[in-house]
């Protein structure tokens, strides 16, 4: 069960009071009457459904109502950021990959994001790659 | 004779409260405080249960959650049956009865011990599978038996007369375990301030201090527990939770806690004195920080017959003279590979016993507590093991040999030693099994022959599972956690605290030994078990080595080793160890499998808590729910709500009066609504209150058809797609205002469609602006529909209802019985239609009012089943029942209601011309006539157009809704079929499971008054 930081409430919460709704930053074609099936099929059917860094939409449900963004690492299940509509997450597999390059310790968002930890490198490699 | 291997001094049972208890079938006598497996012990039982495949007869061989074998069936009655308690866990109370698990007819003599010989003596893994596999329908059949042969436990016939709490907390510390290690994090936690939870599984908290040979400060440790535990006891920031399990450690460091609560005092909770309280809770931790001090289980060594009742664990030895003053045996022979087993042998001895040998398996053993054991006189042989128990229902004898661990063989001379009981120390594994269950995986440390806990962030590992096996390093780093543990949960100013002192002893240094070597190959030799739970073997496991399974997680379920409710607690590492010396690897190279929730069995008692019965969901009730009730109406659940679904009547039949059927109820109620006037609940429809200057536009974008013109005081019936052309959703929206709507949305459909508005409103359009808010429980809604309702209502309020200034889809703010109300000219029949919304409190005043002026036009009420007839008699459409997410609104033939030229591109458009939504030979929305007018089709059942064709046939197509019409006279159906809407007048087929094909002609969905006229009068 996550405990899940609400942007809006500025408050952690149990995963019971929210729900997923897949993965953000989905972009609706501006002009969809002069998009391809091909674009149109991407758009509804097509998701990315990584090994690692992932931004999914959530909704406070039960709570304030409002949806926002959670940048979770789908391995290991840590929350490393949550934001509102409209912003864009901090942390991105690009930047976890830069800063492995650089030997620098991936993300960490704080206390409340616990989960397990990749013990093999070659689960954190594939997870950057 | 009773408690035959009771010692008269020592331990912390309560002599002078003897308790009797039953296991299979006879009494016997312990003390407060022993376990069943203690007092059993102390009775002289040694055969406690068979093994789960080879029936072989099995002892007690631990003292605590890791025991494999002594797992009974618990409780005096059918409704009391708690399957797979562990009778070392279990503490013994007055007039407790217990069964062993497995073992038919009983342990002594049991019938299934013949299946072990069928193999040959050796039944390999999968030997079930490859035995009985001939014929393969027989399968079902022999594994019933197999299944009862084997036995599990047993789940109650009988509802459970216990209740059960979830409780749920927030702390700083979370400390798992109160031996040394917990104790000392959980003193300087809290003395520090943080807001501390200690849980211990058993029924006294210390842990290993409380069998323990060493003094802290001089005196004995127990002493020391009892002031540490007083101590936090005494705190406000401090839970003790003693008898709790921490079973389940999930995300974000939340803890599942199991506490039983009056198990150790009697069957239930009542007859424990505890009536109306909860027998177990659940307790749900969000921990800031975990202090994991769940210490080690000892390794068993793995020898042949090393399953004889008889064999035990060192450690358990210890524990079962020194806390509980039970000796297991007479004579003892111990086989360790380390020094803190010898604790055993000079416990024993001390309990004035004799102690055959310590067959110690290093070539040159010199600690502190082998010399110890020297000096008493206890024989010491070295370099050596035994390699095989001797005995039939009961050890009598070991084989002991000397080993070559290098080469893996036995040199040297065989000396046969007479003695009853075996205990053995193949060295400690840490307890790594709740931080497994995060997902991380344990790491091999090759200095200390043992898996340590991975990394877990937000958990810190002390004393025994972090690998310091020392009272003093265990102390010294419980403390260390302790204090880090405050420090990161904001207390900065921790300081170390005093712990008390220890005495220096010198530990020489263990040597690694897992499966003993035998004169023959594991195969021959007899039995070494490993997986005693699960009855797995050495030669098992080689076998699956040598058939090519060479992933640990693959060998695991070829042999079910570590499966089940053992979750691998003694089993796992020795498995782990004889398939890395199969297969010439590494342990570490090898790898471990995870451990799963839960560390030990729980109750679904404790699972389900309070939401059972009448608490397992929440029901919804309308305003008029008592009145419905009062009426006799029978209830159908819609979603969470309670609706009617039909108010039979009393009917005198040949001068017996009896209750309407269903069928009969719903043909006069249908029949009430077409020729005078009925009346429906349908405050259950969902109401969503939408305001702003863009609601206008929102619906446009949200709504398949044209919301632009719609003036205040009208009402349009919308369908709502999903971006991909599927319906989602239909209702009624109605303009109160400019800027203010009012959307009804299906009853099941309502928290959906309002998340949905909010998801497209937030994510796409935010610069909209428009308001959402949900209003189903605010009003009432009463449909009054008939060819009398204009008659009817005209009576109640100040409105005028001339079909000219109130037409059809019109609404008007009016009072009904004196009461503010919106009237609605919606229908859903097909009749002339008033819906009647009301503030919800005033409803069932205007209910009674429509009824005391209704009983002239004989008003009457009517259900779900009636409002499922009218409207399929009008081919009106359920979102759910007519579409399943695959029908768009030109399947239904809808076109009318999407505005194809509307400027915005709205939700669902531009899908209707992709090509799957353009394919010609989609489903189509039409009615089915049944050719025999008697026929009521099947809901769900499936179109052919060659009712001759063989199986598999083309199917077509299937009934979506099916009544018997009562205005009709004859059954009918909607249903959705390949081109329907060019297939008019054609005949379908519907084969149903029973050979009987039925026939129908494909119609019009609309059945009665196709033009609409009765709904515009």
């Amino acid at each position: 069960m996550f405990y899940i930081h609400c942007p809006y409430c500025q408050e952690h919460r149990e995963e019971e009071e929210f729900h997923p709704r897949g993965e953000a930053h989905l972009m609706r074609p501006t002009d969809p009457d002069n998009a391809t099936d091909e674009e149109w099929g991407d758009y509804l059917f097509f998701r990315q459904n990584p090994r690692g860094i992932h931004h999914e939409l959530w909704v406070h449900s039960v709570g304030c109502r409002k949806f926002f963004n959670i940048t979770r690492n789908t391995v290991t299940y840590e929350i490393l950021e949550t934001y509102r509509m409209g912003e864009q997450p901090s942390i991105t597999a690009e930047t976890e990959k830069l800063r492995k390059e650089q030997g620098v310790q991936t993300a960490d968002g704080g206390w409340q994001t616990i989960g397990a930890q990749p013990d093999s490198r070659a689960l954190n490699e594939e997870t950057s790659s | 004779m009773t408690q035959t291997h009771r010692i008269n001094a020592g331990g912390h049972v309560d002599r002078s409260q003897t308790l009797e208890f039953t296991f299979n079938g006879q009494r016997y006598q312990g003390f407060k405080g022993d376990t069943l497996a203690s007092a059993l012990l102390a009775n002289g039982v040694d055969i406690v249960n068979r093994s789960f495949k080879y029936s072989r007869a099995r002892g007690i061989v631990a003292a605590g959650a890791e025991e494999p074998n002594a797992v009974v069936q618990l409780g005096a009655r059918e409704e009391t049956q708690v399957p797979n308690v562990r009778a070392t866990q279990q503490a013994l109370y007055k007039g407790l009865v217990a069964r062993s698990t497995n073992g038919w007819p009983n342990v002594q003599r049991d019938v299934m011990s013949w299946v072990g010989r069928l193999g040959g003596g050796f039944m390999p893994p999968g030997f079930y599978y490859k035995t009985f596999m001939a014929p393969a329908s027989m399968w079902m059949t022999y594994e019933k038996y197999i299944r009862k042969g084997a036995g599990l436990g047993r789940a109650p016939h009988e509802s459970d007369p216990d209740i059960y709490d979830h409780m749920h907390h927030h702390c700083d510390v979370m400390v798992v375990g109160a031996g040394p290690a917990g104790l000392a994090a959980a003193l300087s936690a809290a003395r520090a301030g943080a807001r501390v939870i200690l849980c211990d599984e058993q029924e006294e908290m210390g842990g290993s201090l409380l069998d323990s040979r060493e003094t802290l400060d001089g005196v004995l440790a127990a002493r020391w527990v009892e002031a540490s535990v007083k101590e936090l006891a005494s705190l406000e920031n401090v839970t003790l939770l003693p008898r709790t399990t921490a079973n389940g450690y999930h995300d974000h460091n939340f803890v599942t806690l199991h506490e039983r609560r009056t198990e150790h005092l009697a069957d239930t909770a009542s007859e424990a004195g505890f009536a109306g309280q909860a027998r177990a809770r659940l307790h749900r931790v969000r921990a800031g920080t975990v202090i994991l001090a769940s210490g080690t289980h000892e390794r068993p060594l793995v020898y042949a017959n090393n399953d004889l009742p008889g064999n035990m664990l060192a450690g358990a030895v210890s524990t079962y003279i020194r806390r509980y003053a039970v000796v297991p045996g007479k004579k003892l022979v111990l086989s360790p590979s380390n020094d803190h087993a010898y604790r055993a042998a000079l416990d024993w001895k001390e309990a004035g016993r004799e102690v055959i040998a310590i067959v110690d398996a290093r070539a040159n053993p010199d600690g502190d507590l082998v010399r110890q054991a020297r000096d008493s006189g206890i024989r010491v042989i070295t370099g050596s093991a035994v390699v095989e128990a001797r005995g039939g229902q009961r050890v009598t004898g070991a084989r002991v040999c000397a080993i070559d661990l290098e080469r893996f063989v036995v040199t040297g001379k065989t000396e046969e030693l007479e003695c009853d009981t075996i205990a053995s120390s193949g060295g400690y594994s840490p307890v790594v099994h709740l931080s497994s269950h995060t997902g991380t995986r344990p790491q091999w440390n090759e200095e200390l022959l043992c898996f340590l806990p991975g990394e877990v962030k937000g958990m810190i590992s002390a004393g025994g599972v972090a690998g310091h096996f020392g009272l003093d390093e265990t102390l010294a780093d419980g403390e260390r956690a302790g204090r880090q543990a405050a420090k990161a949960t904001g207390f900065e100013n921790a300081q170390a605290i005093t712990l008390p002192a220890t005495r220096a002893r010198r530990d020489g240094k263990a040597c690694a030994l897992y499966q003993v070597p035998h004169e023959k190959t594991a195969l021959r030799a007899p039995k070494q078990f490993v997986d005693l739970q699960n009855d797995v073997t050495a030669a098992g496991i080689e076998l699956a080595t040598r058939e090519g399974f060479e992933s640990i997680e693959h060998v695991k379920r070829y042999t079910a080793l570590g499966f089940g409710t053992d979750q691998g607690k003694l089993g796992n590492i020795n498995g782990m160890a004889i398939a890395a010396r199969c297969l010439d690897r590494s342990i570490p190279d090898v790898g471990t499998t995870v451990f799963r929730p839960n560390y030990t069995p729980i109750t679904f008692g404790a699972i389900v808590g309070r939401h059972c019965g009448e608490l397992f969901d929440p029901k919804r009730y309308t305003a008029l729910h008592q009145w419905h009730m009062e009426n006799g109406a029978e209830f159908e659940d819609v979603g969470q709500w309670k609706r009617p679904w039909y108010f039979p009547k009393k009917r005198r039949d040949n001068g017996q009066e009896r209750m309407e059927t269903m069928h009969e109820a719903v043909a006069r109620e249908c029949l009430a609504v077409r020729e005078k006037v009925g009346i429906l609940d349908a405050s259950t429809l969902g109401k969503i209150d939408i305001q702003g200057p863009d609601a206008r536009e929102f619906l446009g974008r949200v709504y398949t058809n044209k919301w632009a013109q719609l003036a205040p005081g009208r009402v349009r019936y919308g369908l709502m797609c999903k971006d991909d052309g599927m319906l989602m959703d239909d209702g009624t929206t109605s303009c109160l205002a400019d800027n203010h709507f009012l959307m009804t949305t299906t009853t099941g459909g309502a928290a959906g469609v309002l998340e949905w508005l909010e998801l497209w409103h937030q994510t796409e359009w935010p610069e909209l602006q428009v308001y959402f808010n949900s209003v189903t429980d605010h009003w009432a809604t009463m449909t009054v529909t008939g060819p009398d309702a204009r008659k009817l209502l005209s009576e109640l309020t100040d409105l005028d209802l001339d079909k000219e200034s109130f037409k059809f889809m019109d609404w008007r703010d009016a009072t009904v019985a004196d009461v503010p109300a919106r009237i609605f000219r919606i229908s859903f029949t097909g009749e002339l239609a008033f819906e009647i919304n009301v503030q919800a409190n005033y409803a069932l005043h205007v209910w009674k009012k429509l009824f005391e002026h209704g009983e002239k036009y004989d008003l009457t009420p009517y259900g779900t089943e009636t409002m499922h007839v009218l409207r399929a008699e009008k081919g009106l459409i359920i979102v759910g029942q007519d579409t399943d997410g695959s029908v768009t609104p030109e399947d239904l033939g809808m076109q009318w209601a999407i505005g194809y030229d509307k400027p915005f591109p709205w939700i669902g458009k531009r899908a209707l011309s992709r090509p799957d939504t353009l394919r010609g030979d989609r489903k189509q929305f039409v009615g089915l006539k049944p050719k025999d007018p008697s026929v009521v089709l099947e809901e769900g059942a499936q179109i052919v157009f060659d009712k001759e064709q063989s199986i598999p046939m083309d199917m077509k197509g299937h009934v979506t809704s099916s009544y018997y019409s009562p205005s009709l006279g004859h059954g009918f159906a909607l249903a959705v079929v390949v081109e329907g809407r060019d297939r008019m007048g054609q005949t379908v087929y519907l084969p149903m499971a029973d050979g009987t094909v039925h026939e129908a002609e494909i119609v019009s969905p609309v059945f009665i008054d196709p033009k609409g006229e009765r709904q515009n009068v």
